[in-house]
């Protein structure tokens, strides 16, 4: 198997003294798909924002196509890059927030704009057109001039997945894209993941929604008291349960 | 007791009246912009991740602002020429007002800054935006919407202080009508006059700025 499009080494997340995870080892390949399951407070978002540099880490290394990101070794120290050089690796990563985060000032198709004209330098017009396709992509077609405020909360999402999506990075993030939303949303915004993930798109999704992980996922990761519990196919996490951590955790969800 | 009022004589003065009306909103104007520019960037530095900066924020505001305006005006424009440093009057009135409102301004952008959810900094910052970036296309619009109200507010009250530059006999609204009433003898009528017009002017100004607000209010 060729080597993992991102890797993470020993990644080891403190505030001062307090551990939120440390020894988290996790390879991506290009096309995967991985889950990231846990009870509130196992690290997983905190994991998640750490590999597109929103969080600082102590300890390990995140490594992109080869080259190490976020950090370098300035004399054997390990520094963290400037905020320019980081914003240039972030380029290459999509996220999509649980809060949605879209710029309330905007409408949907300047949201999905934003970044093709002032990151990739894509003329006005042009990218315009691209971010209602990008909208029609995700069944927005027809809302690019409405304002992100006046509609629902599963077409916000979506649009933040077009936003995202937009940008034509080498994987994209989810920190728990459907926790925000009324039950009967969730539905259109997890179609729309899975509609991504069976184009290729490479991803990682904090989640959950354990159905949709088991349906969607190449891999399953459990996170569980500071670090990987158990990592697997979705049948070896769902079905096998070789832990009774993991069997107490899934027990609480209708998988 | 009676009084006979006369208003005529004020009448016959309006012309003058209404010119220093507007030496006195030209004037408000130019340090208020200038005054918007400082707290503008004070507010970015009183916000900044460096302590330094954040310090040097947090003196000028507070020094600033706990000195009366008059002061200001008295220091640069009598002080200033001490250490050749020589401005004209309403050179020296526009500098003065200027820093004075610098202060009041970066307080009222800061609240607007602070204000602004965290996530949506980080949602630009995961496109790839670069700082300068995210300030210009996300922080200050949404921040100069957060604070089109409470800044109508300090731009109105500071538009009043504009009466202060009579104390350096630049012929504004409150000097015309202080000259008018020695000419005259009608006191009472030249500033009840006076403060009519100031009213009127506030009034205006506070419309715009509604009209202003409400075409930019979020959706």
């Amino acid at each position: 198997m060729a080597d993992a499009l991102l890797q993470i080494r020993g990644l080891g997340k403190w505030f001062g003294d307090h551990k939120i995870f440390d020894g988290v080892n996790l390879d991506v390949h290009e096309g995967e798909v991985v889950s990231i399951i846990g009870s509130s407070g196992s690290g997983k978002t905190t994991m998640l924002r750490c590999v597109n540099l929103l969080e600082e880490f102590q300890h390990g290394t995140i490594t992109l196509d080869g080259k190490e990101i976020g950090y370098h070794m300035v004399g054997g120290k390990r520094k963290r890059l400037s905020e320019g050089a980081i914003a240039d690796q972030r380029m290459h990563t999509g996220m999509v927030f649980q809060q949605f985060n879209l710029f309330p000032h905007m409408t949907a198709k300047e949201n999905v704009a934003l970044g093709l004209i002032k990151v990739k330098r894509i003329p006005k017009p042009e990218a315009h057109k691209e971010a209602l396709e990008w909208l029609a992509k995700v069944g927005l077609g027809d809302r690019g001039e409405s304002y992100v405020t006046q509609m629902s909360g599963g077409q916000q999402q979506r649009v933040a997945i077009a936003r995202a999506v937009a940008m034509n990075p080498r994987f994209l993030l989810f920190d728990e894209p459907a926790s925000a939303l009324d039950p009967e949303l969730v539905g259109e915004v997890l179609a729309t993941i899975k509609q991504l993930a069976s184009e290729g798109k490479t991803m990682m999704i904090v989640t959950h929604e354990m159905r949709f992980a088991r349906d969607v996922s190449d891999k399953v990761v459990f996170m569980d008291d500071a670090k990987i519990a158990d990592m697997g196919t979705p049948e070896h996490i769902f079905v096998n349960r070789n832990s009774v951590r993991l069997q107490n955790f899934l027990s609480g969800f209708n998988t | 007791m009676r009084y006979h009022w006369n208003f005529g004589t004020v009448f016959s003065q309006m012309d003058a009246l209404l010119e220093g009306l507007v030496v006195g909103l030209v004037l408000a104007v130019v340090s208020l912009l200038i005054g918007m520019l400082i707290g503008l960037v004070l507010a970015f530095m009183s916000t900044s991740k460096s302590k330094a900066l954040r310090i040097v924020a947090k003196w000028y505001v507070t020094v600033l602002r706990n000195t009366p305006l008059l002061v200001l005006i008295y220091i640069v424009y009598f002080g200033l020429p001490d250490i050749k440093i020589s401005l004209g009057k309403e050179e020296s009135f526009v500098f003065a007002l200027a820093i004075y409102a610098g202060a009041y301004m970066t307080e009222v952008f800061r609240a607007g800054l602070e204000a602004i959810p965290k996530g949506l900094i980080e949602a630009g910052q995961a496109i790839g935006l670069k700082r300068l970036q995210i300030r210009l296309y996300i922080q200050l619009p949404i921040m100069f919407r957060n604070v089109l109200p409470s800044l109508g507010n300090y731009l109105i009250s500071l538009f009043k202080d504009s009466s202060l530059a009579s104390a350096i006999t630049i012929a504004e609204l409150t000097y015309i009508a202080r000259k008018i009433s020695t000419i005259t003898f009608r006191v009472f009528e030249v500033w009840i006059v006076t403060a009519i017009m100031y009213v009127i002017a506030c009034y205006l100004i506070a419309f715009i700025l509604r009209r202003l607000e409400r075409r930019f209010a979020l959706p």
